[in-house]
């Protein structure tokens, strides 16, 4: 900075370039001077202002784009039963309940429409599926306010979401990804803590659809760079087939495995065979 | 032209004396015929388990002309759409080939996999009986260890069975077989890579366990059934004690006609059973299960019931990992696994083993022993065993937690502790409840054999007290007593076991023969001299 400061001890006086910078080539006189800057000054904010005052939201601003009419009954609904928990604008309460920016409208359809939401008592284990509270179209409305709130993963319309599923695939799908917690049949199985894997026995395709896109509870997320679109709808086409498909080997025991066959061979069989057992020991 | 004659009747007799003729076997035979067997139902457990071992060799039989077990890969083109277009092992396919095409091929299955649940059923019911009524005493130790044996083969046998159709719970149990095996110290991966033919799964298990399920084992099991019934036959069957039975008799029916006549019928009954239970009830659906792959793993995967205990134990054990140094950087670690699947079965094997060895040393009995023991007589004994099926049942239960846990909704951590708080808890309150029940059960025997039955009749003392009538057994002395030895059998207890009541008919077990009835006793004034009104039923 030395060699620096001696350099510049050579070149023009201070002044001399200042008043090129800022006044140009002509010399003014220092009142028109500070005349123009004052004028600078208030073109400046009047821009500034100006510009913000067009953009900032008033009173009787439009921020987002006008809800759809969907939309609107579904934040009707929203506002009486959800925003208890979930906040006026679904921003969620602290220790209440969790936002719902971004959660998608098949997060929202799921836990209403199985009964889930509005949660009776939501610092159980988890929240269980029950009588619903809104019928699946009132669900599809508040689903369609918290979509246009905030986004997320959507639903593909129509009921039947197993049509062109690969029964056979799906099965293997099935049992790779979703056997470990829901067992082998899909009826159920224990997670730590009194958490569970529900039975998907009162499933529709939409739900099930809807918890794989959106992993409610405890259920990982698959999305659809997980499961495709048609790998979803090949694991649909197989549980809503097994649910269906008779057993072929008699009462299925809630096909549950060894546990209540242990419980047959004891409750029926042994049971039995000492009644046989009594009776013909008596015969001589 | 001179017709024969052929006398019907005398047929048999000729043809025996035929027979005998050729092969001299009228003497041993007349001996077996003439054998003779006590009577009563706990007897018949064990035939239980041997009609259930002959309907495994027979449906067993019938499943190997189908089954194939072949580790190679194919694609299955069956007639079940869910897995059509799978790739699964040849095993897998030829058990749904044997489920859903083979004509009867299902119920055969079916009939197989109940009658496995039977045979280990009734073992474990057998052994419960002669455990508790003294059987296994001298001279019958030896028929004991082959019995405990029996249940071991039994276990083997089963869970080679359990494994063989390769659907993805057979997969699930070979992988935690291979893990115990992997946690025996020292030789454990030697042993599971010899036996595995490498890395687990390999090309080589399906086949083994095959052979050992069709062949190896059940010839052992034969083998050793065999040797159980012949001890049996040449130690002759123990008895309950009674009138006119001592050590050196044996009361009961002959061999032929009578006992053969029933073991035939009660064979068919059993039989009827399982298949009944083949008919009705689905049992290892596999077709589920879908074909193993490693990464498949269900929710509510557990063995059948008789490895579920040792599943317990497994899910019980807290994750106590053994470190120990070796050299500066090394260690050697022994697993938790080791410990509830290796040790515990070892244990469970070798302490009844020698069982009667170690309780004869304890109560220095020594004598040969022909008559059973009731048991609340000897409560030690009976406290004990309770002791140990109360741990059973724990590990039983804890085999079975997930599912529990579900379907009652409880937490599966809570199941957990309180399996293992309960493993230590249960079997000292087992031990010291049964105690005290026998105790009690003696005491009310003798009570009955010094002051006689309850009679139900309340009479009231000039005093104004209440007493209750009872009927001697006996003519009683001077103090109302009836000085009556204990016999070792059931003392009875209601006027209807005097003879005095008509029989109560019990549940459905409705006599065809009308009851005999009481022979008409004299009315016998209450107190002396006083008269009394009879209360009559609503007969008049």
């Amino acid at each position: 900075m030395s060699f620096d400061d001696s350099a510049g001890a050579a070149g023009p006086p201070r002044e001399v370039r200042r008043g090129r910078l800022l006044a140009g080539p002509v010399r003014k006189s220092r009142l028109r001077r500070r005349v123009f800057a004052g004028l600078r000054l208030a073109a400046a904010l009047a821009i500034v202002g100006g510009t913000y005052t067009a953009f900032a939201p008033g009173s009787q601003a439009q921020d987002t784009p006008k809800l759809s009419d969907a939309a609107q009954i579904g934040k009707r609904q929203y506002d009486q039963s959800c925003a208890t928990c979930h906040g006026p604008n679904a921003q969620g309460v602290e220790g209440r309940g969790p936002s719902l920016i971004g959660v998608g409208s098949a997060n929202v359809e799921f836990q209403v429409e199985t009964g889930r939401m509005p949660a009776a008592r939501p610092q159980q284990a988890q929240v269980e599926r029950k009588q619903p509270m809104f019928t699946t179209a009132q669900a599809q409305q508040i689903g369609a306010y918290i979509q246009e709130l905030g986004g997320g993963p959507q639903l593909p319309s129509g009921e039947n979401l197993r049509a062109g599923g690969d029964v056979a695939e799906g099965g293997r799908l099935f049992r790779v990804n979703c056997a470990s917690c829901h067992a082998f049949s899909a009826n159920g199985g224990a997670l730590s803590s009194g958490k569970f894997a529900p039975s998907l026995e009162p499933s529709t395709d939409r739900q099930i659809y809807a918890a794989m896109l959106s992993g409610p509870q405890n259920m990982p997320v698959f999305g659809d760079n997980q499961l495709t679109p048609q790998e979803k709808r090949d694991i649909i086409a197989y549980i809503q087939y097994q649910k269906h498909d008779k057993d072929p080997g008699g009462f299925g025991l809630a096909r549950y495995g060894p546990v209540p066959e242990a419980l047959v061979i004891f409750l029926v069989g042994m049971v039995s065979i000492m009644f046989v057992t009594i009776w013909i020991a008596g015969k001589s | 032209m001179k017709r024969r004659k052929i006398d019907i009747a005398a047929l048999p007799a000729k043809a025996g004396a035929e027979i005998d003729d050729r092969l001299q076997v009228s003497s041993p035979l007349r001996r077996l015929f003439n054998k003779v067997f006590p009577d009563h139902w706990s007897f018949l457990l064990g035939e239980i388990a041997l009609y259930s071992f002959v309907i495994l060799l027979l449906t067993g039989t019938f499943l190997t002309l189908w089954f194939d077990p072949s580790m190679q890969e194919v694609t299955y083109d069956g007639t079940y759409t869910p897995l059509k277009g799978i790739e699964m092992s040849r095993a897998y396919e030829s058990s749904l080939t044997l489920s859903f095409e083979v004509r009867g091929g299902l119920i055969m299955r079916q009939m197989h996999h109940w009658a496995a649940l039977l045979f280990m059923a009734a073992i474990v019911a057998h052994m419960l009986r002669v455990f508790f009524t003294g059987a296994f005493r001298k001279p019958r130790e030896l028929n004991w260890i082959i019995g405990v044996l029996l249940f071991w083969l039994g276990f083997v046998e089963g869970f080679a069975g359990y494994s063989l159709p390769d659907d993805a719970l057979s997969g699930t149990g070979l992988r935690i077989a291979h893990a115990i095996m992997l946690s025996i110290p020292v030789v454990g991966t030697w042993v599971a890579t010899s036996l595995f033919g490498g890395e687990f799964p390999g090309h080589e298990i399906l086949g083994r366990l095959y052979i050992a399920h069709v062949l190896l084992v059940p010839a052992i099991l034969l083998g050793l059934i065999a040797a159980h019934m012949g001890l049996l036959v040449k130690q002759k069957h123990t008895q309950w004690p009674g009138p006119g039975r001592t050590d050196h008799n044996v009361v009961g029916i002959r061999m032929f006609p009578g006992f053969a006549a029933k073991a035939g019928g009660f064979f068919m009954l059993v039989f009827g059973l399982v298949a009944l239970l083949g008919g009705l009830f689905q049992i290892n659906p596999v077709w589920l299960f879908g074909p193993y792959e490693a990464a498949v793993v269900s929710a509510a995967s557990q063995p059948d019931w008789y490895v579920m205990f040792l599943d317990g134990s497994t899910r019980l054990m807290p994750p106590w990992e053994a470190r120990f140094p070796l050299w500066p950087g090394h260690h050697y670690t022994l697993p938790p696994l080791f410990w509830p699947t290796v040790v515990l079965p070892g244990v469970l094997t070798m302490l009844p083993l020698f069982y009667p060895f170690i309780e004869a040393r304890f109560t220095k009995d020594k004598r040969a022993h022909h008559l059973l023991q009731r048991p609340r007589d000897v409560p030690t004994r009976t406290a004990l065993g309770a002791m140990a099926v109360s741990f059973y049942l724990v590990l039983l239960l804890s085999g079975a937690n997930d599912v529990i846990a579900y379907k009652f909704h409880i937490s599966l951590n809570a199941m957990t502790w309180a399996g293992r708080i309960g493993l230590l808890i249960v079997p000292p309150l087992a031990y010291w409840l049964t105690y005290r029940a026998c105790l009690g059960l003696q005491q009310h025997d003798r009570e009955v054999l010094a002051h006689g039955v309850e009679t139900g009749i309340i009479k009231r003392l000039p005093d104004g007290r209440f007493v209750e009538v009872h009927q001697p057994l006996a003519v009683p002395d001077a103090h109302g007593h009836t000085e009556l030895p204990y016999a070792g059998w059931v003392v009875p207890k209601k006027m209807n076991r005097l003879g005095a009541l008509v029989p109560t008919v019990k549940g459905f077990f409705f006599p065809i023969e009308e009851p005999a009835k009481p022979a008409p006793q004299e009315e016998r004034p209450v107190g002396a001299g006083t008269s009394r009104e009879e209360i009559t039923s609503s007969k008049k």
